[in-house]
């Protein structure tokens, strides 16, 4: 298990370490002066330079990413020049909404996803499996703001169930401005979850061991619950962790429709007021979510499933 | 084996002079959900480029005589606040958004293929850096990373257009990648090397052409990605600017007006989700839902 832990751990730093170079070379290689877009254009050249002294943009590229490097690594992740606080403040101050609707959306795709998957493989090429299947497929079709502007126009205008748009919380608040949101998001991957699990469940189901269960004469409830849906909890855990980053990219979109100050309406924000500083560090938190969320994922299957931190030795 | 049931017959050399009379074979032979979803593709594609010619009225013709009036067979998804069809609006929208995500996807499955191959061919220490390069890029959430690239950029297409290969190409390389491990072992493969053939030979000539069917396939549910990608970027207003039509600006402008009129909204995305059935038709039909679960 050491083993495992060690290799998989230092996997993880090497991605982190990409992000990192990633997310600095972005901002300096690709065309469009950081200067400029902070200034507007039309700046006097005098200012231009005093901007980029003080920015350090006027140092070589290797002494910049030095530099880079070793403030994100401490934390420092400088001060946004639009809103005029730490950028880590600012951040800190907008994850929960984000969180929690991420969280929400994550619970939902299981709660759709699971049930689903298990009706389609007991009685797989049914009409029923044929209908999620149709599902499935509509669901990875939408774009995630008109889903959500469906849900708002029927649940919300029409039926009046939700309110349409602001963010309060504590559980009774979460649950009924982010319950909306939560579905937009989580049904696009309740689509994933039903075709992954749908298709690894078949698999175990024509297994030995499951032939065996059923020749003792177990009853069908207690081959698919105990025996076969157990085997497929690890395939769940992995399709979560795979689209953390789907779920995070979601969240800048459906945050905007139903107007949650959330870290995704930050980007947006940032990106209008051309505060790249503050676009750069939410693109390096983005990524190292996902990198720390398969890590998470890797260890926890490592730890229940021995097949795993024994496959590489 | 699995992972070479869904490769074509090893393309021996001289193989592309049976190519073309097969062709008609193939299509005959895809599952009817293929043929649909190609044909609704194909009807989509063709609305797109032939938008001047077929749509009634132009993207930006003001009518304020008839604003807010709904479907009709005058106007068949309505008109918006400005009186403008949206029917019309949406076709260039169409020509607009494929015309990209064509631009968006296949460059860069050329490039991720290529790379693929040769890393998985080589393997060692080339392999290793490509393969952690490849991790690194698909661990950015698409979405953030395109986003971050438009703030330097600046809103509009040509943002998409750099930010969007820059990962693209990484799930193409992956893909390859891993079917390249699988190929390099197989006896036509140790054959090339048997007879002297160079090693760019080899993978060129020999390995890319079967590489090449797995990501055309996944490839059409990488255009769905990319339209959904683009036109959540039109709505965010980092995308397409106006006064071009775009799916996702349409839809945008539709919202304050859900209520009331519902079309300006909602019939431009119903299109959108058309083309998605169209492409995870197409894709499933044509791979048997083997691949979708490979990528994962």
């Amino acid at each position: 298990m050491l083993n495992y832990l060690i290799r998989r751990v230092a996997l993880a730093v090497v991605v982190l370490f990409g992000l990192l170079v990633a997310t600095f070379f972005i901002i300096h290689l690709v065309p469009g002066d950081p200067v400029e877009i902070v200034l507007g254009g039309h700046a006097p050249p005098a200012q231009i330079a005093s901007v980029r002294h003080q920015l350090g943009l006027d140092r070589p590229l290797l002494s910049q990413f030095g530099l880079y490097l070793s403030r994100m690594v401490q934390g420092h992740f400088g001060v946004s020049f639009t809103l005029g606080s730490p950028v880590g403040q600012i951040i800190g101050q907008r994850l929960g909404p984000s969180a929690a609707l991420i969280g929400y959306g994550m619970l939902l795709s299981v709660l759709i996803g699971v049930p689903l998957a298990i009706f389609a493989a007991l009685r797989p090429n049914r009409w029923l499996d044929k209908a999620i299947r149709v599902g499935t497929t509509l669901t990875f079709a939408m774009p995630g703001f008109w889903l959500g502007l469906m849900l708002a126009l029927i649940f919300g205008l029409e039926l009046g169930w939700f309110p349409v748009s602001g963010y309060s919380g504590g559980i009774g608040g979460i649950f009924r401005t982010l319950t909306l949101p939560a579905l937009a998001l989580g049904l696009a991957l309740a689509g994933v979850v039903v075709r992954t699990l749908r298709s690894s469940l078949l698999e175990v189901l024509q297994s030995e061991y499951i032939e065996a269960a059923r020749s003792r004469g177990l009853s069908e409830l207690r081959v698919v619950g105990k025996h076969a849906l157990r085997n497929s909890v690890m395939n769940t855990l992995t399709i979560l962790s795979v689209n953390v980053g789907f779920l995070i990219g979601g969240t800048v979109v459906i945050e905007q429709v139903f107007q949650i100050p959330g870290l995704g309406s930050l980007l947006v924000e940032a990106v209008e007021k051309r505060d790249y500083q503050l676009v750069q560090t939410l693109a390096l938190l983005a990524g190292s979510a996902v990198v720390l969320a398969s890590l998470a994922a890797d260890l926890v299957q490592a730890t229940l499933d021995p097949r795993v931190r024994l496959a590489g030795r | 084996m699995s992972a070479i049931d869904l490769l074509s017959e090893p393309a021996a050399p001289g193989a592309t002079t049976v190519e073309a009379p097969r062709s008609g074979g193939i299509i005959r032979r895809l599952p009817l959900e293929a043929k649909i979803g190609a044909g609704i593709l194909l009807v989509l594609f063709l609305a797109g480029l032939l938008a001047p010619l077929i749509a009634p009225y132009g993207q930006n013709e003001l009518d304020f005589t008839n604003i807010f009036s709904g479907p009709s067979a005058s106007h068949l998804f309505g008109t918006d606040g400005a009186g403008r069809d949206v029917f019309s609006r949406t076709l260039y929208a169409l020509r607009l958004d494929l015309g990209v995500v064509l631009l968006v996807t296949y460059p860069p499955l050329v490039v991720g293929v290529l790379v693929g191959a040769v890393a998985g061919y080589f393997g060692g220490l080339v392999d290793a850096i490509v393969a952690r390069i490849v991790d690194t890029m698909i661990a950015f959430p698409f979405m953030v990373l395109v986003i971050a690239v438009i703030a330097i950029v600046g809103p509009g297409i040509k943002g998409v257009l750099i930010g969007v290969p820059i990962v693209a190409w990484a799930l193409y390389a992956r893909l390859a990648r891993s079917e390249m491990l699988v190929l390099r072992e197989q006896q036509f493969m140790l054959a090339t090397t048997a007879l002297g053939y160079s090693r760019w030979r080899a993978i060129f000539r020999h390995a890319v052409p079967n590489l090449l069917r797995s990501s055309l396939i996944y490839s059409t549910l990488d255009m769905v990605v990319n339209l959904l990608l683009l036109a959540s970027l039109a709505y965010l207003g980092l995308g397409a600017q106006p006064p071009n039509a775009e799916l996702g600006s349409i839809i945008a402008d539709g919202q304050s007006t859900l209520l009331s009129a519902w079309w300006i909204a909602t019939l431009p995305g119903l299109v959108v989700v058309l083309f998605g059935i169209g492409a995870g038709l197409l894709g499933d039909g044509i791979s048997d839902g083997k691949l979708r679960g490979r990528l994962q």
